[in-house]
C-alpha cells in the first residue's frame, strides 16, 4: 500500500513524484514501471543508438533522485488491472497495491498499421530503451547495411539520423507528400528534406509500404519492402515510426473516461474521483487550439506531472497549457515549429514571412487579431523563446509586428514597459 | 539570490561584457588566445542588444520557475535549490535546444560548434560576473534581489 501510487516512471511520473514531495513531505509514494530502467531520456533514444550518449549520460535524475524524495520505485513490474471502487492496483506477479491517489502516467505506445510481413525479424518500432538497445545490437550483429523508416515525423527523422550515423543507407517512407508534416508547412519541409537528402537519406513521400518481403536466403528475416506503387525497396531493417498512441489499457472497462487519450482537467483529474493522469496518456489542455487533445511531448509531460502531483498532494494548482511544440537538432538544422505553424487557408490569419534560402533561414509567424498563434523558425532559432513567450502571454504585437522578424530582434525592439514588467531592464 | 541587472540609460552597447564574458569562460582567460586560437572557439553568454538608442545586455535570469528546466529532456539544465543559480551541465546537454526554443528571455546562446547550449553561470569563483566587473559604465550591477 503507497498513498500515491504511479503507473509510469518517466517524465511524467517522475515530475508528479517531486511536485508531491514538495507539498507532502511524508505520504508514501510508489512508482511502478513495467521498463527495467527509469528516469532515462526518452528522446534520447536516438543518441544512444548513434553512439553520443550511453545509459549514464541519458539518466535525467541523480541516482539519489528516489531516495531524497522518499519514494519507492518498483522496476520491472507490470500492471495488468485497476480496480478503483476498491482502489487497488493489480500487478502481473499477483501483487495488489492500495493506494489513495493514483496517477496514470503510462503514456503511449508506438501505433503499427497491419502490414504484410511485420512480423520479420528485423522489424522495429523505436519509442523506449528497451527497443534502442534491441535494434543496436541488431545492427551489430546481423552488420546492417541499410534499413527503410516508416513515418517522417520527429521519431522518424530522429532515428534516420542516428542510423545513418552508424553508417547505415537510410530510406524514408512518409505517407504525407512531405516530412515532418505535423509541424512544418511545405517550404520548410522542403527546406529541411533537401538538407536530409544531402546527408544521403532517400525520401519515398506519398507512399507507404504494402509489403515487408523476405531474404532470399531466410524469409524470416527483413529483406526489403515494396511500397504502395509498387517500388522495391531493399532493406536489412525496418523501423516503424508513425506516431504514438495514447496507452489507456488500464482504464479501458472502468469510469475513466476516455477519449483518444485519458479526458483530464487542467489539475490533471479524470472523470474518477482520486484517479488522475498526465502524460502522453492523457489529454491536455492546448492554449493555441483552446480544446484539450494528445501532446505526447516530454517537457509537456513534465509540466502535467507536476501539476498532477501537487493537486494529488492537496494543492490546487492549475496547468497553464501547452501546445504542438517542438525543437529539432537533427541533420545539423535547427528548427523550432510551434502552434498554428501550419495552417489551412483562414481568413482570419494573418501570416508573415521572411527568407534567405541561400542560408536555409525560414522564418513564419501566423497572427491572428495581432496575437501570434504558430511559429515556424528553420535555420535561425535562437530568440525562438521571446517569439514563444509573446504567444503564450497572447501579447499584441500590432506595434512591433515587422520587428519580429529582424535579424536583430530581441527584448531590444520590444517595447520598454515589457522590458521593465519581465525585468530585463531596471 | 543576487543577480546581474542591466541598467539600460546607463549602457553604450560599447560590447566589451561579451569579451569579457568570451574570456573568463575560455580555458586560457587570455584575450588574445581566447579570440584568435582557442579550440574550442569560447563564446559569450552575455548578449547585447541594441536598438538605438535603446541598449542593454542579457544573459540568464536564473528564473525562480525555469522553463529551461522542466523542458530540458537530458537533465543538463537543473536549478539549485541552495544557491538559486539555473545550471548547466555541458556534459549531458544533447543540443537540442529546447530550452532555447522555451527561454522568454532568449538568453540561452547556441554553441553550434560544441552542439551544446551556452549560459551565464555568473561566474562562479569569481567575486563578481566578468560582464558587471569590466563594464566600463556600470551598466551591468550584481546585487541582491527578490527572486
Amino acid at each position: 500500500m503507497a498513498k500515491y501510487v504511479i503507473v509510469g516512471a518517466s517524465a511524467a511520473g517522475i515530475a508528479a513524484v517531486g511536485a508531491i514531495r514538495k507539498v507532502d513531505p511524508d505520504g508514501a509514494i510508489m512508482a511502478i514501471t513495467e521498463e527495467d530502467c527509469a528516469d532515462y531520456s526518452r528522446p534520447m533514444i536516438s543518441d544512444l543508438v548513434s553512439g553520443k550518449a550511453d545509459l549514464s549520460k541519458m539518466k535525467c535524475k541523480t541516482d539519489e533522485f528516489w531516495k531524497e524524495n522518499k519514494a519507492e520505485l518498483r522496476l520491472g513490474k507490470k500492471v495488468v488491472s485497476l480496480n478503483l471502487a476498491e482502489k487497488v492496483v493489480n500487478l502481473e506477479d499477483g501483487e495488489k497495491i492500495v493506494f489513495e491517489k493514483l496517477l496514470l502516467a503510462t503514456g503511449g505506445k508506438p501505433f503499427v498499421p497491419k502490414m504484410e510481413g511485420q512480423e520479420k525479424d528485423g522489424v522495429f518500432t523505436f519509442t523506449n530503451i528497451a527497443e534502442a538497445l534491441r535494434l543496436a545490437a541488431k545492427i551489430d550483429r546481423i552488420k546492417a547495411k541499410s534499413a527503410v523508416v516508416i513515418g517522417a515525423g520527429l521519431i522518424g527523422i530522429s532515428v534516420t539520423e542516428a542510423l545513418m550515423k552508424r553508417g547505415l543507407k537510410v530510406t524514408v517512407v512518409e505517407l504525407q507528400e512531405k516530412i515532418l508534416s505535423l509541424l512544418l508547412d511545405a517550404k520548410a519541409s522542403g527546406i529541411v528534406e533537401a538538407v536530409i537528402r544531402k546527408a544521403g537519406v532517400d525520401f519515398a513521400t506519398g507512399q507507404s509500404v504494402q509489403k515487408i518481403i523476405g531474404r532470399p536466403e531466410n524469409d524470416g528475416a527483413v529483406g526489403g519492402v515494396i511500397l504502395t506503387r509498387g517500388d522495391l525497396v531493399l532493406c536489412d531493417l525496418v523501423i516503424v515510426a508513425i506516431g504514438v498512441i495514447p496507452r489507456t489499457e488500464l482504464v479501458v472497462g472502468t469510469n475513466v473516461k476516455i477519449n483518444r487519450g485519458i479526458v483530464v482537467d487542467n489539475f490533471m483529474r479524470t472523470s474518477e474521483p482520486d484517479v488522475y493522469a498526465s502524460g502522453d496518456v492523457a489529454e491536455t489542455y492546448d492554449f493555441i487550439l483552446n480544446q484539450n487533445r494528445s501532446l505526447p511531448l516530454w517537457p509537456l509531460a513534465v509540466l502535467e506531472g507536476r501539476v498532477a502531483g501537487a493537486n494529488m498532494a492537496g494543492a490546487k494548482t492549475s496547468y497553464e497549457g501547452g501546445t504542438n511544440m517542438s525543437s529539432l537538432k537533427y541533420f545539423g538544422i535547427p528548427i523550432v515549429s510551434i502552434g498554428l505553424a501550419n495552417p489551412t487557408e483562414d481568413p482570419t490569419l494573418e501570416i508573415i514571412v521572411k527568407q534567405d534560402l541561400e542560408h536555409n533561414v525560414y522564418k513564419k509567424l501566423v497572427l491572428r487579431n495581432h496575437v501570434i498563434v504558430g511559429m515556424t523558425l528553420v535555420n535561425c532559432i535562437e530568440r525562438a523563446g521571446i517569439l514563444f513567450n509573446l504567444m503564450k502571454d497572447k501579447v499584441n504585437v500590432k506595434k512591433f509586428k515587422q520587428d519580429l522578424l529582424r535579424d536583430d530582434f530581441g527584448w531590444a525592439v520590444l517595447p520598454v514597459t515589457m522590458q521593465r514588467k519581465m525585468g530585463v531592464v531596471q | 539570490m543576487k543577480k546581474i541587472i542591466a541598467k539600460q540609460e546607463a549602457c553604450m552597447g560599447c560590447g566589451i561584457c561579451e569579451v569579457h564574458c568570451t574570456v573568463a569562460h575560455s580555458k586560457s582567460k587570455d584575450i588574445v588566445r581566447a579570440y584568435n586560437s582557442e579550440k574550442p572557439k569560447p563564446i559569450s553568454r552575455i548578449r547585447r542588444e541594441v536598438n538605438k538608442p535603446v541598449s542593454f545586455a542579457i544573459q540568464c535570469r536564473h528564473c525562480e520557475d525555469a522553463k529551461c528546466v522542466s523542458a530540458c529532456l537530458s537533465g543538463a539544465m537543473q536549478k539549485d535549490q541552495k544557491t538559486g543559480e539555473v545550471t548547466h551541465n555541458k556534459e549531458k546537454c544533447i543540443g537540442c535546444w529546447t530550452c532555447v526554443m522555451v527561454c522568454p528571455f532568449g538568453a540561452l546562446v547556441m554553441d553550434k560548434e560544441g552542439h551544446v547550449v551556452a549560459k551565464c553561470d555568473l561566474c562562479q569563483g569569481l567575486t563578481e560576473p566578468a560582464c558587471v566587473a569590466n563594464c566600463p559604465n556600470q551598466a551591468l550591477v550584481f546585487k541582491e534581489v527578490k527572486s
